[in-house]
């Protein structure tokens, strides 16, 4: 059985990379297209909400996704500050801008999602609040890479803010539940419950839930690729400089 | 073809284009960069080859 | 230790500024809100526990950049790094001089500032209790957020982009205490996060600091 850590190699990682992505990147384009279109086309309008609930398959899975990006980039920070795999620490490089992006998504969709059903654009609402929060993270996490020119200088600092970071979000998110009761639902999906909404809302959600997971992880394979590269690029002028 | 969405079809139709133009961006901005360090390592690399 | 503290607040007060630029700023900043909202004393009497709480993490906020930085410049800090003193040890040192040059005289002169924009009176005490219990965490967060910036040229705005965002549960629960306070709820549980979060921070912090201290000075 080999091990996780021979993916620390950049050269394994390139090649089975390069043999995953076509696979998660077909996966999360027929995933999205199918979950959209049955989601947008196929599904009854909700009795209460009319047909914004259609919004809801773009809003959740980019809500979920952005979260799982911020956790996996921890996760990579702390197998960079542990173990020093540099494949690691660019993952966690090559996350970041996908995971602001669905933070973004998020937050837009929700928005305008907002605006019919409860009257207004925004809501100081502890959910929205904290994943306007979770935007500035990214925001600062990104800032702080493209700042350092050192890249295992920006590798190790990123890393710290990340796990710092993280430790403070958690306590912002319990800060603003005590701040504020909002008007946002409680969570939509989630497996203690018999019951969560109904199935023809249900089946299209998932799908699209697996699209965008797919499609996260594509984008980071690709990303980090590009990362490896890049980084192989920058040794070889400063060879050449040496030389 | 095109469902009934009432009167909430703007929201609807904004928050699909939103997401699927944001979607679009970042993958279209991961390919532009990939495209563009492959290039310049493929250059680089070139050179170095000839030189050695 | 002690040594490298009292080095910090004579480099301070000898310098000038250190005291006076915060609170100036503080001052500045909750004299133009009113400029901002209106002068009803309802509406300012509201929003006062808010601007107050915001005045104080923006004084803090200014002076967290010279933490580190000219003492990165002179070399300083490489000396203090291989002395026997520990990188955390100076980190907490660090943060406990800013937080006396100014979290404590923004303690002092929030009550002041309070009668300008008319707090309610039963809310000084809780006012000066969050803020005197809640700046320490500021000023540890802020030297985390300097500790990771001061390779950087001109790290100042960065440094905010990095900072602000950690401030929030702070001055959540800080202003939340002030304005429980003025509309006559309990304002203690706040009170107690606040501390909680400060204990937290000037635990855990000043170890987060000092590895990215380690990773500037490489």
């Amino acid at each position: 059985m080999a091990s996780i850590w021979e993916y620390a190699n950049p050269r394994k990682f390139m090649a089975t990379s390069a043999f995953l992505l076509p696979w998660t990147a077909g996966i999360a384009g027929v995933c999205l297209v199918v979950g959209l279109v049955w989601g947008f086309f196929f599904t009854p309008d909700d009795f209460r909400q009319g047909s914004t609930v259609k919004i809801i398959y773009v809003h959740v899975p980019s809500a979920i996704m952005a979260i799982n990006a911020w956790l996996m980039m921890l996760i990579t920070s702390l197998i960079w500050v542990i173990r020093r795999h540099h494949v690691s620490a660019l993952a966690a490089k090559a996350a970041a801008p996908v995971g602001m992006v669905f933070t973004l998504i998020a937050l837009v969709t929700g928005a305008i999602w907002g605006q019919p059903m409860w009257g207004t654009w925004w809501e100081w609402d502890p959910r929205l609040t904290s994943f306007l929060i979770l935007f500035l993270f990214y925001l600062g996490y990104m800032a702080l890479w493209e700042a350092i020119d050192n890249p295992d200088s920006a590798a190790d600092l990123t890393s710290v803010l990340c796990l710092v970071g993280s430790v403070f979000a958690i306590i912002s998110r319990y800060a603003l539940v005590f701040w504020n009761q909002g008007l946002h639902q409680g969570a939509t999906l989630s497996l203690d419950r018999e019951q969560n909404i109904a199935d023809v809302f249900w089946y299209p959600l998932v799908i699209t839930l697996a699209g965008f997971g797919f499609l996260f992880v594509a984008l980071v394979l690709y990303r980090t690729q590009t990362e490896i590269r890049a980084r192989r690029l920058k040794a070889l002028i400063a060879q050449e400089r040496m030389a | 073809m095109m469902p009934d969405l009432g009167a909430y079809a703007v929201p609807v139709l904004s928050a699909y284009a939103v997401s699927i133009a944001l979607i679009v961006v970042v993958v279209g901005a991961s390919i532009l960069k990939a495209r563009r360090v492959r290039a310049r390592l493929e250059e680089v690399e070139h050179r170095r080859g000839r030189a050695a | 230790m002690i040594g490298l503290l009292r080095r910090d607040l004579t480099l301070a007060i000898r310098a000038g500024g250190g005291f006076g630029l915060s609170l100036a700023f503080f001052l500045i900043f909750t004299t133009l809100v009113p400029f901002g909202v209106g002068p009803e004393t309802g509406i300012l009497s509201e929003i006062a526990p808010g601007v107050l709480w915001l005045g104080a993490l923006l004084a803090c906020l200014l002076s967290l950049d010279r933490i580190f930085q000219l003492d990165w410049e002179d070399g300083t800090l490489d000396l203090m790094a291989t002395s026997p003193v520990p990188l955390e040890g100076l980190a907490a040192m660090k943060a406990l001089a800013h937080w006396i040059t100014t979290g404590l005289p923004l303690v002092a002169a929030a009550p002041v500032l309070g009668l300008l924009l008319n707090l309610p009176g039963p809310a000084y005490p809780w006012l000066v209790a969050s803020l005197a219990l809640g700046t320490p965490a500021l000023s540890a967060i802020g030297t985390f957020g300097a500790a990771l910036t001061v390779g950087i040229k001109r790290g100042g705005l960065l440094l905010s982009l990095l900072v602000l965002p950690l401030y929030v549960p702070t001055l959540i629960f800080g202003a939340l205490c002030v304005s429980r306070a003025t509309t006559g709820q309990d304002p203690l549980t706040p009170l107690l996060l606040v501390a909680g979060i400060t204990a937290g921070s000037l635990a855990l912090l000043p170890f987060a600091a000092a590895a990215a201290l380690r990773v500037n000075l490489r």
